[in-house]
Formats: structure tokens, C-alpha cells, sequence
């Protein structure tokens, strides 16, 4: 066991072999120079790490709802506030919040939404992994065009999902928080550096995380990295971050590789490279090309 | 003390999750160059380096050599694919 590693969340966790979000937790909370406080939504990192009577984390946790994660570490915030306020407490502590996509993107975008505004001091990290992937594969809003699910199956009739991913960065930016960015698992550095920005600034900020998963994207336990990887260098996930207000962005491919190559990887995918499907995977270039192309813009680079 | 549903982290209490493994990493201790990039990759924390193992067979390991906890390993194989010099094999446990 890595004692350096396991500070914060500590291995004996279920989360299947191969799992990509212990690599984020650990990261991200290994850039945190006080004390934290952590508060989950439900979804696979809290149904694998808190299986009673044990607890993989290290340092104060709490769940209460699916729905409810930010609003909750409100409330914990502000009653740190308070006690400080009276002189019960005189270290400073940082609240974190982890959550999926679907507690995030879908059922707790309403509570995260009034923490960014009231101005709370914490950091969201949001993992998305494309579904609710904790009770077998259904689509959320951050499962991708085209993808395979339980809730969008595929046959003669349908190609898997028709509606195209929210954009939740732009949600979050519209809140006009100091600190938002998109990271991506394969990318350590980079995650640890926007991972020390995020927890430094006082007010919210906010971290969506690129995180694979083994089990319903339908690739052998060993390829997270890789595949991670590839969604970045295909322009998939583009790594930025908006501070201020100003968008920058972190990563560019050395050669542009086409979407097709990440794609392919995945089981989830497989029936977009029947002849059938053709036009389908042409649409998912078309919209990762526009998506790469605004967000590009808004960098200022084009 | 445990109050109410508060529980208190104890790795004493936690599952062996080295019982899920069907495929066993095994590192070629010739061939690692200990340079740590399977470390923060594996989901179990199970990767230390050895930094004070400074040589295998007469030859030098400056940075040490990678070591595997198998207590919780589950054997995905993460560490093996990212490792650069493949000094990680997965063998049938």
C-alpha cells in the first residue's frame, strides 16, 4: 500500500478493476494544503467507498442525497463559518465536493447551481463517465451522440443516443466563478496543477474530470490511460480552463487524430463502424469539430 | 468510539481486494527504471517505489525499483499498459 497515496481515500474501495476515479480523487486531494472536508453525491465513488462497516476515506466525509451534494457542503461551510466565527475553530479547511456526471450534469445541477451563486467556498469536482454507470449503463445528458446504453439501445431502429452531451462548462461559466476547468485523467500534470489553482482560490470553482469506465463503455480493465489519452488527442475532450473569465487552453494534440480512433476503443461504439452507421460517425466529427472549434475561439485562436 | 452512522476509517476492517485478481503484475526488476509513472495510475494505491533498492544484479537503479502490494491489487493491468520500458508483465495468478 502507498501511504503517500492513500492519505485521502484509501485502498480495500470496490470500485471495479481498472476504475478511473481513484487516480482523480487522489490527485486532486493531494494538491490540497489544508485540511478538507468532503461531500459526495451518490454514484459509484460513494456506493464503493463507503461500503459499511468500512470507509476508505481518511478525512471527514458526508453523503446525504443524490441530489443534493453542493448543497449540503453549503450548509457544512457555513456552519465552519459560524464556528470560527465564535472561536471553535481555528484552522482553515477546504470543502471538496465529488460527484458523477449523473449527480452533476442531471439531478444535482440545481444545488450546484445555488452553491456557485451564494459564493460558498469550495471546489466541485465532477468525474464524468457518461452515464449512470453505478446501476448498469443509463444515458445521462454527458453520454455522448451515439453511444450504446441501457436507456438508448441499440437495434434495427436506433443507433444508440440521438440527443447531443450538454455543455456543462458553459453552465458553470455563466455563473462567472474565479475558477473552472476541464481536465482529463491521462493528464496527471495538468490535473495537478489546475487541482492546486482550483482549491487556492477562495469562492467556488469548479473541476470536470475525464474518467473512463471499464465496465459499461465496454473496454478491457487495463486501457483507461490510453483511452483517456486518446479522447484528448482527437479533440474529444479538450483540456481548458477559464479563469476570470478568460479561456485558455492547456493541451494541443501534436497530430490531430480522427474521432474514429477513440471511438473504436469501445464496445459502446461498435455498431457506428457497421456501413449502416456511416453517417452517424460522420455527424460525431461534424460536432466535435464545431465543439472544439467554439471553445477554440473563445481562447482566442481562431 | 462509533456514534450514530459516524464510522471511522480502520484498513483493519477493509475488504482484501487482492481476492478479485485473475491476472497477477509482476515486476521484471532488470528492466524498471523506477521512474513512478505507474504509481499514481493504479486505482489501489498498491505501487511504491523503492528508492533504496539502488541496484538488481550488479546493475544500477538510481531511482529504485516499483514495488506491488498484492493485498489489494485487483489486477487490471493499468500498471502494465502505461508502463514505458514494459517492465510490468501480467502473468495468469
Amino acid at each position: 500500500m502507498n501511504k503517500n497515496l492513500s492519505k485521502h481515500l484509501a485502498p480495500g474501495h470496490s470500485a471495479c478493476a481498472g476504475c478511473a476515479f481513484p487516480s482523480i480523487v487522489r490527485t486532486i486531494l493531494g494538491e490540497a494544503t489544508t485540511p478538507v472536508v468532503i461531500s459526495n453525491a451518490t454514484g459509484c465513488l460513494e456506493v464503493t467507498s463507503t461500503i459499511y462497516p468500512y470507509t476508505a476515506w481518511n478525512v471527514p466525509y458526508i453523503h446525504s442525497a443524490f441530489e443534493n451534494a453542493a448543497a449540503t457542503i453549503s450548509g457544512v461551510e457555513r456552519a465552519y463559518l459560524a464556528m470560527k466565527k465564535k472561536g471553535k475553530i481555528k484552522k482553515k479547511i477546504k470543502f471538496v465536493v465529488f460527484g458523477g456526471d449523473g449527480g452533476t450534469y442531471d439531478i444535482g445541477l440545481q444545488s450546484l447551481s445555488g452553491a456557485l451563486e451564494r459564493g460558498h467556498d469550495f471546489l466541485y469536482v465532477c468525474y464524468d463517465n457518461g452515464g449512470y454507470m453505478n446501476t448498469g449503463n443509463q444515458r445521462s445528458s454527458a453520454t455522448p451522440y451515439g453511444a450504446g446504453t441501457e436507456t438508448t439501445p441499440l437495434g434495427k431502429e436506433s443507433f444508440g443516443k440521438v440527443e447531443t452531451r450538454k455543455s456543462l462548462m458553459e453552465i458553470v461559466a455563466a455563473h462567472r466563478i474565479s475558477y473552472a476547468a476541464q481536465a482529463n485523467v491521462s493528464n496527471l500534470a495538468d490535473l495537478k496543477t489546475k487541482a492546486k489553482k482550483a482549491l487556492s482560490v477562495s469562492g467556488p470553482s469548479f473541476l470536470l474530470v475525464f474518467s473512463p469506465c471499464t465496465n459499461n463503455w465496454k473496454f478491457p480493465t487495463s486501457q483507461y490511460v490510453a483511452i483517456s489519452k486518446l479522447a484528448s488527442e482527437t479533440n474529444f475532450w479538450p483540456l481548458y480552463e477559464i479563469e476570470n473569465g478568460k479561456y485558455k487552453l492547456n493541451f494541443e494534440p501534436k497530430t490531430l487524430k480522427p474521432v474514429a480512433e477513440f471511438l473504436k476503443t469501445q464496445g459502446r461504439f461498435k455498431h457506428l463502424f457497421s456501413e449502416k452507421n456511416k453517417l452517424v460517425l460522420g455527424q460525431i466529427q461534424k460536432k466535435v469539430n464545431s465543439e472544439f472549434a467554439k471553445i477554440a475561439s473563445l481562447c482566442g485562436l481562431l | 468510539m462509533e456514534k450514530g452512522a459516524i464510522i471511522k476509517h480502520d484498513i483493519k476492517k477493509s475488504p482484501r481486494t487482492g481476492s478479485w485478481r485473475y491476472m497477477k503484475p509482476e515486476v521484471d526488476k532488470d528492466k524498471c527504471i523506477g521512474c513512478a509513472t505507474c504509481v499514481p495510475f493504479c486505482p489501489e494505491a498498491s505501487i511504491t517505489v523503492n528508492s533504496e533498492q539502488k541496484s538488481v544484479n550488479n546493475k544500477k537503479k538510481s531511482k529504485g525499483v516499483a514495488e506491488i502490494d498484492y493485498e489489494f491489487c485487483k489486477g487490471c493491468g493499468v500498471c502494465a499498459q502505461v508502463c514505458p520500458v514494459k517492465a510490468i508483465l501480467m502473468k495468469k495468478n
